[in-house]
């Protein structure tokens, strides 16, 4: 009965205690965001008024954010290019990982040095001359200035990933392809890439992710409001001079979170998997 | 295995005369080995090369003009890094951003390692609670940098609401007011954001090292801590090193959380290269001087890049 209890103790000390709190503060800003949302402004502008729960809940926020901006048409744009940029990513990723992993070529060492050396240079090193060759190429205010540069940040890291997944797989049945006479391709194709599916889920995943986080070349590139992302219409047009429409915010934060949170919810298993992929087997 | 791909790439009906066509000539060609394999990275490393290799150079140059918005540049020289040397400003983004890095470095680092141990015990629902941990990770910083905003607010920051009913301190502290307070926000909220990473990884590092080592350590008497000292921390120590070193980087160039929290201010008090660069190339609209504040990133970067690999080959070896 004391070991027990003992242990008990033990167990709240080690684990439910720490983990409880950590649990409490990651959690406590998207709490915050929700309830926020849901207050009436004189709910949220009275410091009176106990503010860790809401008291008449009311959906005017988000409603107003629907009607009034172009929320909706950010949420599209968000999304169109995080999944064009992802698909050029995935597929540039593929001519590069494949080569790497499964060929002999010369160059292959220097590419390879290359593509982790573009992994690691961060976009504010880039975005003074990338804005003056957007703005040569007339591409200012379009999509395509931020489908052309997102997967400059999100092919090197596909590549890496879907390099270190190639390894993984055996040789043997793409030897049997070509021993039968396959080309290359026709191996690459009809063998290889079906046995790499969890590795494409898991690059896809975080690729976009990276492509919905992104904010620095969408904030420069996109300055009119129908070319706008969420972050970036967010921040500019939600946010006027002094004045915040903290509730239409926090509507705008929770609702632009969601399609994230929803495809990672699914795949949680793959995105854990490709991130510590690097670091771990590395 | 032993394969040699030269006999791999002749074509099947190897015992027939090979067709000569000119086609089928070029399909020959394109199935040697480095013939296809240069074929295949040849459009990735093309588009890397004009969107990363070509910016970067042009960065360099574009650091050697004098170049106002809209206007034709002439070549100044190292005139604008003469300029920046002059300039408390950029002392100060400086010495903000080696703070700013090192301290949420630090934090994540050890908060991380707490967590990830944590974590690396059995209980039920630990998948549920290693998603939700890493949320902070997965949602847009500027989305959850908008709820930090708020929690910070000067007039209604519900942080501020519990100092004041709990009697601590009337009115509260102006969290992005004060220099200093503002700095340490910034960290926070860095911290909050990138130690799942670090949690996450070097959970998945624990979970690798082989519990005999634990139980041959535990019989020789070693104690919680010597366990954690002698066998986890050095069987740890490369994860550590290649995670710290991605969250230098990204730490050192972060740009997203000062610009929606503070935009540098107050007082260019918590400007970074990256915000103090953009604040010069789009509200001042001078590129050469802006994007010298961004090269100006570079030989920190460039030094972790090089520690970064002749770590990994060492340990390679």
């Amino acid at each position: 009965m004391t070991v027990e209890r003992r242990g008990w103790h033990v167990r709240m000390m080690k684990l439910w205690l720490p983990l409880g709190f950590f649990i409490f503060v990651t959690l406590f800003p998207f709490y915050w965001m929700a309830i926020t949302s849901l207050k009436p402004n004189q709910e949220l502008y009275n410091r009176r008024i106990m503010p860790l729960i809401v008291h008449h809940p009311t959906l005017k926020h988000y409603v107003d954010l629907l009607t009034e901006s172009n929320f909706l048409l950010w949420t599209w744009n968000t999304l169109l290019v995080a999944v064009v940029s992802t698909a050029i990513s995935l597929l540039f990723g593929v001519m590069l990982a494949y080569p790497l992993a499964r060929t002999r070529f010369p160059g292959a060492a220097m590419i390879s040095f290359a593509v982790a050396a573009t992994y690691l240079v961060p976009q504010p090193l880039l975005f003074v001359p990338l804005a003056d060759i957007i703005e040569r190429l007339s591409l200012g205010n379009t999509l395509t200035a931020v489908i052309l540069t997102y997967p400059t940040l999100l092919v090197p890291f596909c590549a890496w990933l879907l390099m270190g997944y190639f390894r993984t797989v055996p040789r043997e049945l793409e030897d049997a392809a070509r021993i039968d006479g396959a080309t290359r391709l026709q191996v690459l194709f009809r063998v290889f890439l079906p046995l790499c599916t969890p590795g494409f889920i898991s690059a896809g995943i975080f690729a976009f992710t990276l492509a919905q986080n992104e904010f620095l070349y969408a904030l420069i590139f996109l300055t009119k409001t129908d070319v706008r992302t969420v972050p970036v219409g967010a921040i500019a047009e939600l946010v006027k001079g002094d004045v915040f429409y903290w509730g239409q915010l926090m509507a705008a934060a929770l609702l632009g979170s969601i399609p994230v949170a929803l495809i990672y919810s699914f795949f949680v298993e793959h995105y854990v998997s490709g991130l510590t992929a690097g670091a771990v087997k590395g | 295995m032993a394969i040699e791909s030269a006999s791999l790439a002749r074509p099947p009906s190897s015992g027939r005369a090979l067709p000569s066509s000119p086609g089928a000539r070029l399909r020959r060609w394109a199935e040697r080995e480095a013939i296809f394999s240069w074929l295949m990275v040849l459009p990735p490393v093309a588009f890397l090369l004009a969107l990363v290799g070509y910016p970067f150079f042009y960065g360099i140059w574009l650091s050697l003009e004098n170049r106002p918005v809209a206007q034709p540049g002439t070549f100044v020289g190292l005139a604008n890094y003469l300029q920046l040397l002059d300039d408390p400003a950029f002392w100060q983004v400086t010495q903000n951003t080696f703070v700013y890095t090192i301290v949420a470095t630090l934090l994540k680092m050890v908060g991380g390692l707490a967590l990830a141990l944590v974590m690396n015990q059995h209980f039920r629902m630990k998948n549920l609670v290693r998603a939700l941990l890493l949320l902070p990770f997965i949602v847009p910083t500027v989305l959850s940098t908008i709820a930090w905003m708020w929690i910070l607010d000067p007039a209604f920051s519900v942080i501020n609401w519990i100092l004041i009913h709990t009697g601590i301190a009337n009115p509260g502290p102006s969290w992005l007011g004060n220099p200093y307070l503002a700095m340490a926000s910034l960290i926070v909220v860095n911290t909050w954001r990138g130690l799942p990473f670090y949690a996450i990884t070097l959970l998945a590092g624990l979970q690798t090292i082989p519990p005999d080592l634990y139980e041959a350590a535990t019989i020789d008497g070693a104690t919680t801590f010597e366990r954690f000292r002698y066998v986890t921390l050095p069987l740890l120590m490369p994860v550590i090193f290649i995670v710290t070193m991605f969250s230098v980087i990204f730490t050192f160039a972060d740009f997203q959380l000062v610009y929606v929290l503070t935009r540098g201010g107050p007082a260019n008090a918590t400007h970074l290269f990256a915000t103090y660069a953009f604040d010069i190339v789009m509200g001042a609209g001078q590129f050469g001087l802006g994007a010298a504040v961004a090269l100006a990133m570079l030989p920190p970067l460039a030094l972790i890049i090089a520690a970064m690999a002749i770590y990994m080959r060492r340990r390679d070896e």
